[in-house]
C-alpha cells in the first residue's frame, strides 16, 4: 500500500464528529519511547537506525493487537509523499525532513501512528476526532503494553522513561487538543487566554505543532511538563482546562452574534463568496477563509455547506494533497489555480448534497 | 542547530507561510523576538529546551567553567556536553547519569520535579538499564573495531552483544 492511497479517506482527526466538535477538532496523545540497548537518534549510525527499524517492524507486525497496520518506509518516499503524510499529521515535519532509515506504522483508520526513528526511537501517537482524551489514552495504553511485551525501553527507576530531549523525560507523554477559536481571535481575547494557560503549565502551539504559528485560528493546547505527574493527572490537567476555553469561545461567539451580527455575517459571507469564485488562491488564504466558513456553518449563518465538507477542504487544498489528487506535480502558481478550481467545484456543486464523500472527487 | 542570523543556538522554530510556500525559520530568542515583533501577528512561540539550558548555564557558570563543561564526553555514546547544549538532544540513556549534575537542575527547572510517578514497565526494571547501557557501549566499540578493520575483535564483540541481548529478552 502506498501512503497516498489514504487520499480517498479523510482520516480520524478531520472526521468532524466526536464531543464538542464545533470547537474541538481533535484530541491527541503521544508517547516517546527509546529502545534501551541503542544510543538515542543523535548518536545512531546507519546500522543502528536500520536495526531499530527492523526490530520494531517485526515486533509490531507479529503482535495481534497491532495487526491492522500499514508499514511505510519514510526514507523511500518522494518528498511529495512525505509532505502528504505531514499534512495528515501522521508524521511530523522533523520525521519527514530528517535522514536515514525511518518508518511510520499507521492503522487503516488513521487513528494511530507509530513513528520509528523520529526524535526518539518510537513515537506512539493516537488521534481522536473531537474532545476524547479518555478513548485516546485507552488506545495508547494498549499499544504501549503490546510493545512492551517484546521491547525493553530505556527506563530509569527515578527518572522514568528516558528520552532524547530532557523536556520529554518521565512519562514521555504529550497530550494535546486542537481547538478552533475564531471568535476569541476576532474579539481580541486570545492573548488573555494564552497568558492564563502559561500560568497553569500548558503550552499553546499552531496547527502543525512544535514551533509553528497558528494557521486559520487553530490552536493546540498541550501539557508542558512530563515528569512528576502520572499520565492520568497530566491528561486531567488538559481535560479540565479545555471546557473552560470552549466556554470562552462560545461566549465570544454569542457576543459576536448579539453585538455585531452584521459584521460577522458579512465576514463569513465574503469568505464563502471568495472561496466559491476565486480563480487563484494560496493555501494560507484558503485556510483563513475556510476558518471563517467553519465558524459560519457552526453558527448557522451558512446553511448549504456541511461541516465535514469544510474539514475535507482544509486537508485537500493543502499543497501535497492538491498535487496527489491532481495526479501530478504543480508549481506554486499552478497550485493556486488548481486549488481555486477545486474549491469552486466543491463549494458550488456539493451544496446541500449528502456527505457520502465520493462526489468530492468529481 | 544555530540561529540563522547569529551564532547562538536556535531555540525558536517558526513556520512561515508566504503565498503557498511553507518555510521553516530557526532563530535564537533575541532574533526571534525581533523577527516576530516586525510581523503584524503577535503570536506566542513555544520556549524550547535550548533556551532553558542557555539561561540556566549563564546564571551558574563562568566562561571558564562552561568551556571545561563543554569538553565533557560521555564514555558510552561519545556526545560532548557542548553538542547537547547546541542541539538540546542527548546521545544515550547513560547521559542522564553521566551529566547528572548539570541535567538535574535543568530537569528541575523544566518539570519542577525529578521523580517519575507514572507508568512503569510491566516486566519490571531491575538493573536492566545498566546492562542495556553496556550493550550500547559494546556497539560503539564494535563500530570502532570495524573502522580500524579489526574484524576479529568486531566479531567477538558482536557475539558478546548477542549474548547480552538474549539475557535482556
Amino acid at each position: 500500500m502506498k501512503p497516498t492511497d489514504f487520499a480517498d479517506e479523510l482520516g480520524e482527526w478531520l472526521r468532524g464528529d466526536g464531543p464538542e466538535s464545533d470547537i474541538v477538532m481533535s484530541s491527541r496523545i503521544r508517547l516517546a519511547r527509546n529502545l534501551g540497548d541503542f544510543p538515542f537518534i543523535k548518536k545512531c549510525n546507519d546500522v543502528h537506525k536500520a536495526s531499530i527499524e527492523s526490530t520494531v517492524c517485526e515486533k509490531v507486525t507479529s503482535h495481534s493487537d497491532l495487526a491492522d497496520t500499514v508499514f511505510v518506509k519514510v526514507n523511500d518516499l518522494e518528498e511529495l509523499e512525505r509532505q502528504f503524510l505531514v499534512e495528515r499529521q501522521l508524521i511530523s515535519r522533523e520525521h519527514s525532513e530528517s535522514s536515514g532509515a525511518r518508518s511510520v506504522a499507521i492503522d487503516k483508520q488513521e487513528v494511530f501512528s507509530l513513528m520509528i526513528n523520529e526524535e526518539d526511537h518510537l513515537r506512539i501517537q493516537v488521534m481522536k476526532s473531537g474532545l476524547d482524551l479518555e478513548k485516546a489514552w485507552e488506545r495508547v495504553e494498549t499499544i504501549d503494553n503490546a510493545l512492551e511485551e517484546n521491547i525493553r525501553f530505556a527506563f530509569d527507576s527515578q527518572l522514568g522513561y528516558l528520552t532524547a530531549c530532557p523536556t520529554n523525560v518521565g512519562t514521555g507523554m504529550r497530550v494535546s487538543v486542537m481547538l478552533h477559536l475564531p471568535a476569541l481571535v476576532m474579539t481580541r481575547q486570545i492573548e488573555k487566554v494564552f497568558r492564563s494557560l502559561e500560568k497553569v503549565n500548558l503550552a499553546v502551539r499552531g496547527l502543525y505543532g512544535e514551533g509553528s504559528q497558528a494557521m486559520g485560528e487553530f490552536y493546540q493546547i498541550s501539557n508542558q511538563i512530563t515528569l512528576g505527574k502520572s499520565e492520568t493527572d497530566l491528561i486531567n490537567d488538559v481535560s479540565e482546562i479545555v471546557p473552560v476555553i470552549i466556554g470562552y469561545e462560545r461566549k465570544a461567539r454569542e457576543y459576536l452574534i448579539n453585538e455585531s451580527q452584521d459584521d460577522l455575517h458579512d465576514k463569513v459571507s465574503r469568505a464563502i463568496g471568495t472561496l466559491q469564485n476565486a480563480h487563484q488562491i494560496s493555501s494560507e488564504e484558503t485556510m483563513q477563509l475556510l476558518s471563517k466558513v467553519r465558524l459560519g456553518v457552526n453558527l448557522d449563518l451558512i446553511h448549504d455547506v456541511q461541516l465535514s465538507t469544510v474539514n475535507k477542504l482544509f486537508l485537500r487544498t493543502q499543497p501535497a494533497h492538491l498535487q496527489v489528487l491532481a495526479g501530478k506535480k504543480l508549481s506554486t502558481t499552478d497550485r493556486n489555480v488548481e486549488r481555486a478550481n477545486y474549491l469552486r467545484r466543491h463549494l458550488n456543486s456539493s451544496q446541500g448534497k449528502s456527505d457520502s464523500g465520493e462526489d468530492l472527487f468529481v | 542547530m544555530k540561529c540563522q542570523k547569529c551564532e547562538k543556538p536556535a531555540t525558536f522554530h517558526i513556520t512561515e507561510l508566504t503565498g503557498d510556500e511553507v518555510s521553516a525559520l530557526h532563530y535564537c530568542a533575541e532574533c526571534a523576538d525581533k523577527y516576530l515583533k516586525s510581523d503584524s501577528d503577535d503570536e506566542p512561540v513555544a520556549e524550547e529546551v535550548g533556551t532553558a539550558i542557555t539561561k540556566h548555564l549563564k546564571i551558574d557558570q563562568t566562561a571558564d567553567e562552561l568551556h571545561r563543561l563543554d569538553q565533557k564526553v560521555c564514555p558510552v555514546c561519545g556526545i560532548t556536553f557542548y553538542e547537547f547544549r547546541q542541539s538540546g538532544r542527548l546521545g544515550c540513556p547513560n547521559d542522564y547519569e553521566y551529566f547528572q549534575e548539570e541535567l538535574n537542575p535543568l530537569i528541575m527547572s523544566i518539570h519542577g520535579e525529578t521523580n517519575h510517578v507514572g507508568r512503569r514497565p510491566a516486566r519490571g526494571d531491575d538493573g536492566m538499564l545498566m546492562q542495556q547501557i553496556e550493550v550500547i557501549r559494546l556497539r560503539k566499540e564494535m563500530t570502532e573495531a570495524v573502522e580500524r578493520e579489526d574484524y576479529e575483535l568486531a566479531s567477538r564483540i558482536r557475539d558478546q552483544i548477542k549474548q547480552l541481548e538474549e539475557e535482556l529478552q
